[in-house]
């Protein structure tokens, strides 16, 4: 029998779930999508205002006001808040991102009513108790400390720091500093959720096994007598671009330096979102990508290498990077640099574009499974004032992207010339590779 | 309302020896295909270890048909996806892809599985072992922690125990893996008669048995293998064992021998594990991370094993806290749980592993999906089917069980205690337990 990869048919037709929406009266918008395939449902509520209000000495107030609002609410304690929860099988997930607040709750539909009544309390009363403030201060005092102890998340801090700067909040780690956190007082966390917390601009997202009716019910029920005056909009100027430079933290010993470069990148309402999402594809978002082939299939460098795009309401940044043996360090940022400036300068190829559009587009319908991943995407929807039809159009968006389209995103896009480069590593075995490199000055940093 | 999951399958074994099982969900038009093979780090051997993980990687570096770095592009072509995973008792390797593409994702399976061997060279070794030796400067060596529990299995198991060693392997055992070495394990374990294969998702019965026979049919059986066997491994007494690490706090790591996957005690100490560390509310968080403030986190879990499974408390003290008294802590609350349970905590816990399964078999494919389910069940409990009688174990369980298991496998049952603590604080280590 001769054996050849088979002929495959044409791609089957993706239905994705309907979305449905509905205004309460006090403004709060409801998107809703059905799935009954498994008796579980997500809700996830969506208010705007994140980390991005996070400026200069505030850092991590954000990220403390979501994590506080299940520490007491609605004059229950924190221990009974999640016991409850506990007992229905259920999860609550409070977490900020640069531009929200999200609060998700995951149950089994049989428990659900009972754990929205405590979702409920959760955001519309929390009580910011000081005790528990105090303790989820020392918490995470003592989780910033152990974060230096972990090469990626220093790199990751070390190069947003160097692109946009102190005083700009993406400059700042979303969890805060040692000196922001230590000096957040309750009042600020009040201040904070007033600011943000209301009906208007608001999304309640909801996914899963529950009719149109029963969630717009439960939304009445829970929030239609929400009422604020919370507004979060927030203007700032975009930071300046420095200089092509090496950021070098020094981990004496360590077996590998962690590696990440960086420059700022377009907002999430760029008109080249797509051709973003394929280019970056091509050049570090897949396994066949050209860096991981590079660095980890030719190689051998690393166990893997990749690049991403961040895409925030008021503005990016783009990075990537590898753990790689200590040896080969200035070596791999080398090709790390090469490998940018040519797709910048060469583009991509028919094939690779074919490939990387077809990998997004056809794998697209895995997103249809979970519950939860619906919901993810209603929530991007909310966020980003997205068509209600989005989930339905991905796929042919993807699908649309031109050659010339990838190539100028390329040319727009990445910007090797303002690349700023972190190594974590052993400084006394890898300075005179990257001095030898003569690609930028060294500049040195303390983990951070 | 107790909670009912139906997971219908059909299955039939090759004549080869390959075990078939298919499931239809056509709720989402993609198809899952999940293999395991029955070899993991536990049948390799002393001075050879590591195989069973390097060939997760060597498994994607081309066979006859498929030449190097084709497997990965193929399936990108066509938007699937793909993973594999090692652990001491099997292997798997799975794709996700559109439905149309199931017949790709069955050629690409079954080439590796008949006619790997046949392109495997001294480069594609030499390659792979560069990367899995990154892999394990990365995840273990450059991790905080991250030979911690390596070190903890090898306290626990004795040298000749398959247990002992790492999953990722030892350096200098990958160091001297010949390529003779490495075709003789792929043709004694990656042989139809050592497989099972799932298909689940928008498939139809009848075609995928036509497409396996097709791709699978011709693959010969392999030899016969003898199974990995040993005695359930104790220890004679608690012992204290301690690392230097690039941390700033200590943290403790304790271990003990319990009863196999799926054996009486399995599901007891799940839901232990849970009583003691799932949520704010639970023993040891409560105890020790809320109430006294002398831990920064704390986790219990039954991590459950083919020849045995082990049960481990990991707690992590906070500034200027001595790990002895964190052990004093964690012992209190062990006798406190060996004494009372209430049913409500046994309810709780139950309630978060129905959640738990529910959520994973959203998904027919990947780590977890249902394709990987029915396997795992028909490797574990000879039955695919087993999912209902899985729950079951948990939903008969009342507070004397969990009381009792708390007791004999823990309180009453000698441990390793491993300290992990900063780089020249070797004074930290806990030397003796409660």
């Amino acid at each position: 029998m001769t054996r050849t990869a088979p002929a495959i048919g044409s791609a089957p037709r993706i239905t994705p779930p309907q979305v449905l929406r509905h205004q309460l009266s006090n403004g709060l918008e409801l998107l809703v999508a059905t799935r009954r395939h498994m008796p579980v449902v997500d809700w996830e509520l969506v208010i705007r205002g994140g980390a991005v209000l996070d400026q200069g000495a505030l850092a991590g107030t954000a990220s403390m006001v979501a994590e506080m609002l299940d520490e007491g609410a609605a004059g229950r304690s924190a221990l009974e808040i999640s016991s409850a929860i506990e007992q229905l099988g259920a999860e609550l997930d409070l977490r900020t991102n640069w531009d929200a607040t999200l609060l998700h709750l995951h149950s089994l539909t049989t428990r659900m009513p009972a754990a929205l009544d405590l979702f409920a309390a959760v955001a519309l009363q929390p009580d910011f108790p000081d005790d528990e403030l105090e303790r989820k201060r020392t918490e995470r005092l003592n989780s910033l400390a152990q974060e230096r102890d972990e090469p990626r998340l220093v790199a990751h801090k070390t190069l947003a720091l160097a692109l946009f700067g102190e005083t700009h909040p993406y400059g700042q780690p979303i969890g805060g500093t040692e000196a922001s956190i230590a000096a957040l007082s309750r009042g600020d966390l009040l201040a904070r959720y007033r600011r943000i917390a209301g009906p208007q601009g608001a999304h309640l997202v909801v996914a899963g096994a529950i009719e149109f009716e029963e969630a717009v019910a439960q939304a009445e029920r829970l929030f239609g007598d929400w009422r604020s005056d919370a507004n979060a909009t927030i203007e700032f100027p975009g930071p300046h671009a420095k200089e092509r430079t090496i950021y070098l933290v020094d981990k004496p010993g360590a077996a590998q330096s962690e590696i990440r470069v960086g420059h700022q990148a377009p907002p999430r309402s760029t008109p080249d979102y797509f051709a973003l999402l394929v280019l970056n594809t091509i050049l570090g978002g897949s396994f066949k990508s050209r860096l991981n082939m590079t660095l980890r299939e030719e190689k051998g460098y690393t166990y893997g290498a990749g690049t991403g795009f961040a895409f925030r309401r008021h503005g990016g940044m783009f990075s990537g990077g590898a753990a790689v043996f200590t040896d080969v360090t200035a070596d791999a940022v080398r090709l790390t640099f090469e490998e940018i400036a040519t797709i910048r300068d060469e583009g991509v190829t028919a094939e690779e574009l074919e490939r990387a559009r077809n990998y997004i587009a056809l794998g697209f319908a895995r997103n249809f499974e979970a519950a939860a991943d619906i919901a993810a995407y209603l929530a991007d929807v909310a966020l980003h004032d997205l068509p209600d039809d989005y989930l339905a159009r991905y796929p042919d968006e993807i699908e649309a992207v031109t050659l010339e389209q990838v190539n100028a995103a390329a040319q727009n896009h990445l910007d090797p010339e303002h690349l700023a480069i972190v190594v974590v590593g052993d400084r006394e075995r890898i300075t005179p590779g990257l001095q030898d490199l003569d690609l930028a000055p060294i500049q040195y940093r303390d983990a951070r | 309302m107790s909670l009912s999951i139906d997971l219908p399958f059909t299955s039939f074994t090759l004549s080869n020896g390959l075990n078939v099982i298919v499931h239809e969900d056509h709720s989402v038009p993609i198809a899952a295909v999940n293999l395991w093979y029955r070899v993991g780090s536990k049948d390799e051997r002393p001075g050879r270890t590591g195989f069973a993980h390097l060939f997760e990687h060597l498994m994607f570096e081309g066979s006859l048909n498929v030449p190097g770095g084709v497997f990965d592009e193929l399936l990108e072509s066509v938007g699937g996806i793909n993973n594999g995973s090692t652990s001491t008792d099997r292997t798997n390797y799975w794709e996700t892809v559109p439905s149309n593409a199931l017949d790709l994702a069955l050629f690409l399976e079954s080439d590796r599985m008949g006619w790997l061997a046949d392109t495997m060279s001294q480069d594609k070794l030499d390659a792979q072992r560069d990367v899995v030796k990154n892999e394990r400067r990365q995840s273990y060596e450059n991790r905080p922690y991250g030979l911690a529990w390596e070190t903890l299995f090898t306290r626990m198991y004795p040298v000749e125990h398959p247990y002992h060693w790492p999953i990722i392997g030892w350096m200098p055992d990958l160091d001297a893996a010949t390529l003779d070495d490495v075709i003789a394990f792929f043709r004694s374990y990656y042989a139809p008669g050592n497989a099972s294969l799932c298909i689940a998702g928008a498939v139809d019965t009848a075609h995928v048995r036509e497409r396996v026979e097709h791709w699978f049919g011709e693959i010969p059986a392999g030899p016969a293998l003898e199974r990995v066997a040993s005695e359930l491994p104790t220890l004679s007494e608690s012992r204290c064992v301690g690392i230097e690490d690039d941390v700033h706090l200590p943290r403790l790591y304790i271990g003990w021998h319990t009863p196999p996957i799926l054996h009486p005690g399995d599901a007891e100490l799940d839901v232990l594990g849970s009583v003691l560390s799932q949520g704010k509310a639970s023993r040891l968080y409560r105890r020790l991370v809320y109430e006294l403030a002398i831990a920064q986190d704390v986790e219990a879990f039954q991590s459950s094993a083919l020849l045995g499974s082990t049960f481990c408390i990991v707690v992590t003290a906070r500034p200027g806290i001595t790990l002895d008294r964190i052990a004093v802590a964690v012992w209190n609350e062990l006798h406190d749980v060996s004494k009372l349970v209430r049913p409500e905590e046994v309810e709780r816990a139950v309630n978060r592993l129905e959640t738990g399964y529910v959520d994973a078999l959203q998904s027919v494919g990947g780590f977890g999906g249902r394709a990987d389910r029915l396997n795992h069940y028909a490797y574990y409990a000879n039955d695919p089917g087993y999912l209902m009688e899985d729950l079951g174990r948990y939903r008969r369980l009342v507070d004397n069980d969990i009381m009792r298991a708390a007791g004999t496998f823990l309180r009453e049952a000698p441990c390793v205690a491993l300290s992990v603590v900063p780089r020249g604080k070797s004074e930290l280590i806990l030397e003796a337990l409660p």
